[in-house]
């Protein structure tokens, strides 16, 4: 085993966070192919089966038409994976070539490039989100392209700042002399030193967005109903809170766990990978 | 120091242009104009070409984007936000109306959060792994993952069926009306946003303090017979003090920009539901004015933030 891997697992911080999330993409693969308890949309127009506290046949209870809260928390957690995981990956692909490149060539480009980053990272995350929202209309997908313009600029500082670093050295000064092309540098020499914080940047940006995308579909600009998203169903349990307080709970937690999964892992990465903190 | 301040001043200007642009072309890529706003899609879908084009003259959406563009920012340098047609009022009145709201939920937030992050913080240090610090680790990671908007519709649900109290069902009250019943009903929002932020501060506070704690001053300041208080609060913490105040001035920043989510759930009409609303409703000169309100507020505080580095550490005004 690598050691890398050896000392992630020994760290309790990452093994704990990267359980959650091996937790959080079985729940997917289940919600994704329902292969759950119930069909997630499936209404129960029996009184005895409306807002049902959790029990054995409904494990999180039921909501006011009868559908199952727990087959509906599996379902909502594809597209909470999904829009997370797809801007994440724009973002680090789109935020690290544009630092490396920014930090690489130096200069005014830099500087004119780094002022465009600073002005996304100085708009209000949030309202840029809405705003991309409202010009493609409510739906489950249209969230990545706003999470992922939002998260570009941080990738972008994280990426560059060990190019300037490196940039200088004396190995990058010889590849140039023995003829090596500057995008050869760049992939072989440069970034494996942008490695490390970009990786436990994505595990931290995971967590923003699962966060960002909860908050999105909570002021109803997410999966439209019927179908689960945590942010709706927390927001439409919340009329029904104090006789049926686990259509609130539930949806709420699925959110909160799997921030925390991140996070755990994005903290572990740095434990990890910081050697000030190797002991 | 002045010649300091106005040179960062000027380096936020192309930040804030570059902000107008961006929202003035943003909100343009929205589907829907002014006029189906005012009028909406069905009624506007029926007006006669004469007078779809004296709408047209009326918004100034005839002229070239370019020159509507300069025109605002004309306008904007005058003091003159424009007019919302939708709210009948002109973009400031909008603005203030809402902001008092925000900068009192900020300031109440960021007390909570510097009170209960900053002690938490500097004992965890002090005892590395100790029970307390383990505890205080542990609360930070929940604050970090807890959404506000969950956290806040739980506080509600413990308030309405354990104390049989809602502060927040009625009218919202301002300061100036009556300032207990105002408190009553700020603080818990601001304690949702602010418990959430402690816990960064908690986690900020402990890395820079273990760091500085294992200093050559540090056991200078400790061999010479200080108090251990006094290497503490004096000596370690004021050199831990700068990413602290970065990253209080970047959540300020983003706290004045209103906090739509603990606004909805908390029924208070502060300047991110005004917005978010704006956004809804296609209000091109509110969304706007308040965009550019709020963006150029985040470059107050930078500058707050730029100010407050001289006064911690003499240093960097000279750089």
């Amino acid at each position: 085993m690598p050691d890398v891997v050896k000392r992630l697992l020994g760290n309790r911080s990452a093994a704990i966070g990267l359980a959650i999330v091996l937790l959080y993409l079985v729940m997917a693969v289940l919600g994704a192919f329902e292969l759950t308890p119930y069909p997630p949309n499936q209404q129960h127009p029996r009184p005895a089966d409306r807002l049902q506290p959790p029990g054995a046949t409904y494990l999180m209870g039921s909501d006011q038409f009868g559908r199952d809260i727990f087959s509906r928390v599996l379902r909502g957690t594809i597209y909470s994976l999904r829009v997370a995981l797809i801007s994440v990956a724009i973002a680090t692909l789109l935020g690290t070539a544009i630092g490396m490149i920014s930090g690489y060539v130096g200069g005014t480009m830099d500087t004119l490039i780094m002022r465009i980053m600073d002005v996304f990272f100085a708009f209000p995350a949030i309202l840029l989100a809405l705003a991309v929202v409202s010009a493609l209309g409510p739906g489950p997908n249209n969230a990545i392209p706003a999470i992922a313009v939002v998260y570009t600029p941080i990738f972008a500082r994280v990426a560059r700042a060990p190019v300037l670093s490196v940039k200088a050295m004396e190995f990058i000064t010889a590849a140039r002399c023995i003829g090596m092309r500057h995008w050869r540098i760049l992939f072989r020499h440069v970034l494996p030193n942008a490695v490390a914080p970009v990786l436990v940047t994505i595990s931290l940006a995971l967590s923003w967005a699962l966060l960002t995308e909860a908050g999105l579909s909570f002021l109803g600009l997410g999966p439209q109903p019927p179908e689960p998203s945590w942010g709706l169903m927390l927001k439409d349990g919340r009329n029904l809170m104090e006789s049926a307080p686990w259509l609130a709970i539930f949806p709420g937690l699925a959110i909160m766990l799997g921030v925390l999964g991140f996070n755990l892992l994005g903290d572990g990465l740095r434990d990890v990978f910081d050697p000030r903190l190797r002991r | 120091m002045a010649r300091f301040l106005l040179h960062r001043l000027v380096a936020f200007l192309p930040t804030l242009v570059g902000i107008s642009i961006l929202v003035f072309f943003v909100i343009r890529q929205i589907p829907g104009d002014a006029i189906t706003a005012k009028l909406g899609a069905e009624a506007a879908g029926e007006l006669t070409p004469a007078q779809e084009a004296a709408y047209r003259a009326y918004f100034g959406l005839d002229k070239p984007l370019t020159q509507q563009y300069a025109e605002w920012v004309g306008k904007l340098l005058q003091g003159d936000f424009g007019y919302s047609e939708i709210r009948r009022e002109p973009v400031l009145t909008a603005i203030f109306k809402t902001f008092p709201l925000t900068l009192e939920l900020t300031v109440l937030a960021l007390l909570i959060a510097l009170v209960l992050g900053l002690p938490i913080g500097i004992v965890s240090a002090t005892r590395p792994n100790s029970v307390l610090d383990l505890f205080s680790r542990s609360i930070s990671l929940l604050g970090l993952s807890l959404p506000n908007f969950w956290a806040g519709t739980l506080i509600i649900l413990v308030l309405s069926t354990v104390f049989h109290s809602m502060p927040n069902a009625g009218r919202f009250i301002t300061l100036a009306e009556d300032p207990l019943r105002n408190l009553g009903q700020m603080f818990f929002p601001a304690f949702t946003l602010g418990f959430a932020f402690s816990a960064s501060i908690m986690r900020t506070t402990r890395a820079v303090m273990l760091e500085a704690l294992s200093q050559d001053y540090v056991r200078t300041a400790r061999s010479k017979g200080l108090r251990e208080r006094t290497v503490i609060l004096v000596h370690t913490l004021r050199n831990g003090l700068i990413p602290i105040i970065t990253l209080t001035g970047v959540e300020m920043g983003y706290l004045l920009g209103g906090a739509v989510l603990v606004e909805d759930v908390f029924a208070l009409p502060g300047i991110g539901r005004l917005t978010y609303t704006a956004i809804l409703q296609r209000d091109y000169a509110l969304v706007q004015g308040a965009v550019l309100f709020i963006a150029f507020n985040f470059v107050l505080v930078n500058l707050l933030v730029d100010f407050l580095y001289s006064v911690v550490d003499p240093r960097v005004s000279r750089a």
